[in-house]
């Protein structure tokens, strides 16, 4: 090797168990897919994590941009009428 | 020799095996090439370790004459053990530790297979939890020995004479004597014929896929599974050992 390349960087995200979603975990360095899933799972499945992996480029990920935050996120902010907290809930229901 | 003395020669083994694997792994903790392997390297370590514990405790069990698992690890001499030359070969560049793991581990993942249909119910257990480690071992180094040899002329040109070098150590995996046939007679253990074929099949797959050139079966070392250990061996146990040797009874 002449020269010491950095792989590309791969986002982890883990499921810890069945009927649950996968959450972020992390993220490792690999040289191709099947490497990164080898090194997620020695890397964040060492102490019975999870029951399933995804692993994703961080290049292949489209993240919102942070200086367009105020058009992104705040209008929702004074839209109370979305949420469902103007309905009277029965007594005795407590999962509606 | 009986089948109790076979049993416990057989566990013995089986122990040395993982054993001195996991001591060579534990060498290159903080020297592999990257964070990711690095964990990698310690977690296969780890499971080898642990085999190697349960293998030995149930062979103080069979021997019953009060000996433990740090008996057999830490107080007894270099030619009382009986791993295979391959296992103890000192480790080189990264590209010696993949090979040499695959051409171990892909027989002992089938050893371990048959093991599991095995008449003795413990040795049964112990390689059924071991070989779902197994499996992803090989699956791990298999997919390094393909990167390796299909990659740059350098990392082909390296690893083949790894796989060329380590080849000798093989044969002695697959030449029965009297423990490997009286166990597999009287519990129902694994047929070495059977699967060094099957070994070869696999073996020669993956080194397809690696554009490696599969070396001509000739002259194979032995003596492992007798006590005779190549040269490297008793280096290895002392640094091992050192610590027991030193302080007999340490713990912490």
């Amino acid at each position: 090797m002449t020269q010491n390349k950095e792989w590309p960087l791969y986002e982890v995200f883990i499921r810890s168990k069945a009927g649950l979603s996968h959450r972020h975990a992390g993220s490792i360095h690999a040289a191709d897919d099947q490497m990164a899933l080898d090194h997620a799972r020695d890397t964040y499945t060492r102490r019975s994590e999870g029951v399933s992996i995804w692993v994703v480029r961080s290049s292949n990920i489209v993240a919102s941009d942070p200086a367009e935050t105020s058009a992104f996120f705040e209008p929702a902010e004074d839209k109370i009428y979305r949420h469902p907290t103007f309905y009277d809930i029965p007594d005795g229901v407590e999962n509606l | 020799m009986n089948a109790d003395e076979a049993r416990l020669a057989y566990v013995l083994r089986l122990g040395d095996n993982a054993l001195i694997l996991a001591q060579r792994m534990v060498e290159l903790v903080a020297v592999r090439p990257d964070l990711e392997e690095e964990l990698a390297n310690a977690n296969f370590a780890l499971d080898y370790l642990g085999q190697a514990r349960l293998f030995y405790s149930y062979a103080a069990e069979l021997e019953g004459k009060g000996r433990g698992e740090d008996d057999f690890a830490f107080l007894r001499a270099d030619n009382e053990f009986r791993n295979f030359l391959l296992v103890e070969q000192p480790n080189g560049h990264f590209g010696d530790t993949i090979t040499q793991c695959v051409l171990f581990e892909s027989f002992y993942l089938l050893q371990l297979a048959a093991l599991t249909t095995c008449s003795d119910s413990r040795i049964a257990e112990i390689a059924a939890r071991a070989e779902k480690e197994l499996r992803y071992h090989v699956r791990h180094n298999a997919q390094w020995l393909v990167r390796l040899g299909d990659g740059t002329a350098e990392s082909h040109t390296r690893v083949q004479a790894s796989l060329d070098r380590l080849w000798r150590f093989t044969g002695e995996m697959f030449a029965p004597d009297d423990v490997d046939l009286e166990f597999s007679a009287a519990f129902d253990g694994p047929d070495l014929a059977a699967i060094e074929e099957r070994w070869c099949a696999n073996l020669a797959s993956i080194l397809e896929t690696a554009t490696l050139r599969l070396p001509e079966s000739g002259w194979m070392a032995s003596g492992g599974k007798d006590g005779r250990h190549t040269e490297h061996f008793g280096f290895l146990v002392a640094e091992m050992q050192h610590l027991q040797r030193a302080y007999p009874g340490a713990t912490w």
